[in-house]
């Protein structure tokens, strides 16, 4: 008996044990590729800008510091803190404006029933689904007519007004999970709905409100059309307008500041990512089942 | 859950609060819905719906921003058919999403499947693979695209390695739009995830009945895998190929700003960019944002036309 089974055993055992190193030859083989730019970008950033496009290593041979202290310089004039400063007032306007708007619309659509919401869900559904090119030129007329064009305005006023369909979307999902008890009992000890919205929905949607602030605020840190239209003094650039700017200005002769720049440009995103990527991808993965 | 044993026991005096019945309880919630959606409602009228409508008009006008819309019939859309950079940024656009989509959901389902096997570390490289998703759009990684693929770059050196010589990729017309595929397909994280989430609901008893009635995994793959994931496949192909449809940063960054070299790059946003905000040609451009918008319909119509003879949605889901 034992000698009948100690083999196979061993075998199933061994099989296990390859099977495993093949899963994370194949998962190790993955992450090279997807590293692979994030890496090149970190060791482009110390190399001198010779160096950048003609050497083959991943890493610099030896190490510069001039890239990043070219930076100190800015671009024609303007200090590169300028960029990021305006960046981060996108984004956190644009966060403000989207956890605010979203919210309440959600809540409405989710737990309150009045004459037409479903109809009302069709419509905020559908502009998912529209390709907002349509809607480029005549919000750039209106918003050209109301001399608001270079400013921040045109970049946040969608966001305080709920036009992010996605995330009122994300949002009605998460609030129509919460047990219906509690906002019945908050109805029964005579709680209005901006109470029962302010203290009881709203700190329970947490995770959902969560998502909704980090994508926004990696979408505004990222966007590149929307300034590109609407933001004409350079004052006022964000940074990826900055970047293309450096682009501009310094070409091929500069390379080394212009990859320090872009490196120094990914690390809010990339940090933003790694304190809430649990939240971001499972976020990520709710939305798309539910839908 | 003391809340819920409670709920029946309404303290002494106080009204009872369910006056579901009652035109005046049910007036107060209709306006109570409309004051808590107002934002909505407002940018719904003002940029959305107002908008559609404007653009919709500017399309049969000619308008430069500076003297009002002249009334020009279908001469925008005559003009854009017969237009050779229309046409030409159609075929690049079809082609960038024929290529991209598939080749970026297989990717993202061959990793998924693979990270949905409990192995150590796997949380990690879910992340790792995920970020790219998030980054992939900024003008940062547009730079580094461009270095990595120009002329005597990381990669026109390795594929000399394998005896290709193609001069770089972002200088050569034949090649350049395949950098920005290239830079599509790795952003596989975001369809990944929604892979892995749906590859979690699928029962593992079919798996082991299956297994039982002597189904190798290429069968228990085939048979139960697809199918029990079919709707988030339906779900991923629908939301890529839109997006694809829409690219523009990385084709306006990674291909110098002009989507070149020969038009190479010249998507359909990308060209709609250069009508409307360079040339000031919004009539035009309106057209051709409306053309999108037709084909972005009929793409979608078409997909869920489709999803009947291949989407298997279970009966009576909770």
């Amino acid at each position: 008996m034992t000698s009948a089974t100690s083999p196979a055993l061993h075998t199933a055992n061994e099989r296990r044990r390859v099977g495993s190193i093949a899963w994370h030859v194949g998962a190790l083989a993955v992450l090279a590729v997807v590293l692979y730019p994030v890496i090149w970008v970190l060791g482009a950033s110390f190399k001198p800008s010779k160096d950048i496009i003609a050497s083959l290593d991943l890493l610099p041979t030896k190490p510069v510091w001039a890239n990043f202290s070219g930076l100190a310089d800015g671009i024609s004039g303007i200090s590169i803190s300028s960029f990021f400063w305006n960046s981060l007032m996108y984004a956190v306007l644009a966060v403000a404006g989207v956890v605010l708007s979203s919210s309440l619309t959600a809540y409405a659509f989710a737990k309150i029933r009045f004459a037409g919401r479903n109809l009302l869900f069709t419509l905020m559904i559908g502009t998912l689904l529209l390709p907002y090119h349509v809607l480029l030129i005549p919000q750039y007329v209106l918003f050209r007519n109301l001399e608001l064009t270079d400013t921040l305005v045109p970049l946040v006023a969608g966001k305080f007004l709920a036009t992010e369909a996605f995330f009122v979307f994300l949002m009605v999902q998460f609030m129509r999970g919460l047990p219906r008890e509690l906002d019945e009992a908050a109805k029964l000890d005579g709680c209005g709905h901006l109470r029962t919205y302010w203290s009881i929905v709203l700190p329970l949607s947490r995770p959902a409100l969560i998502t909704s602030a980090i994508f926004t605020f990696i979408n505004a840190w990222n966007d590149f059309m929307g300034p590109l239209i609407y933001l004409n003094t350079p004052e006022k650039y964000t940074v990826s307008l900055g970047l293309m700017m450096f682009r501009d200005q310094e070409g091929i002769s500069n390379y080394g500041s212009m990859i320090a720049m872009s490196l120094v440009a990914l690390v809010p995103v990339i940090a933003f990512f790694m304190t809430f990527q649990r939240y971001l991808i499972d976020g990520m993965a709710t939305s798309g089942l539910k839908g | 859950m003391t809340l819920v044993k409670e709920a029946p026991v309404r303290p002494a005096g106080k009204r009872p609060a369910a006056p579901a019945a009652g035109r005046r309880g049910r007036r107060r919630e209709n306006l109570a819905g409309y004051l808590f959606m107002s934002p909505w409602i407002a940018g719904f009228l003002l940029l959305t719906a107002g908008p559609m409508i404007a653009s919709l008009y500017y399309a049969f006008t000619s308008y430069n921003l500076f003297t009002p819309p002249r009334w020009v019939g279908l001469d925008n859309f005559t003009t854009m058919f017969q237009d050779p950079r229309w046409q030409k940024s159609v075929e690049v656009t079809l082609k960038y999403v024929v290529v991209a989509t598939p080749l970026k959901l297989l990717l993202a389902l061959g990793v998924a499947l693979l990270l949905a096997q409990k192995r150590r570390g796997q949380g990690l490289y879910r992340a790792a693979f995920y970020m790219p998703s998030l980054i992939g759009a900024s003008v940062s990684v547009g730079f580094v695209w461009r270095a990595l693929f120009s002329d005597d770059a990381v990669v026109d050196r390795t594929q000399k390695i394998f005896g290709f010589d193609v001069g770089g990729w972002i200088g050569n017309p034949d090649y350049v739009l395949y950098s920005l595929v290239a830079l599509s397909i790795w952003q596989f994280g975001a369809p990944m995830v929604i892979f892995l989430a749906g590859l979690k609901q699928v029962p593992q008893e079919l798996y082991e009945a299956a297994e039982v009635d002597g189904a190798g995994p290429l069968r228990r793959f085939w048979n139960i895998t697809l199918p029990m994931i079919s709707p988030v496949l339906f779900f991923n192909v629908l939301l890529e190929s839109i997006h694809a449809f829409q690219v523009f940063g990385s084709a306006y960054v990674v291909s110098d700003t002009r989507c070149g070299p020969a038009d190479a790059t010249l998507v359909y946003t990308c060209y709609l960019y250069q009508k409307g905000f360079k040339e000031a040609q919004m009539g035009f451009a309106s057209a051709m944002a409306w053309t999108l918008v037709i084909a972005v319909a009929l793409v979608t119509a078409v997909l869920f036309w489709s999803q009947k003879k291949w989407v298997h949605y279970e009966e009576a889901a909770k």
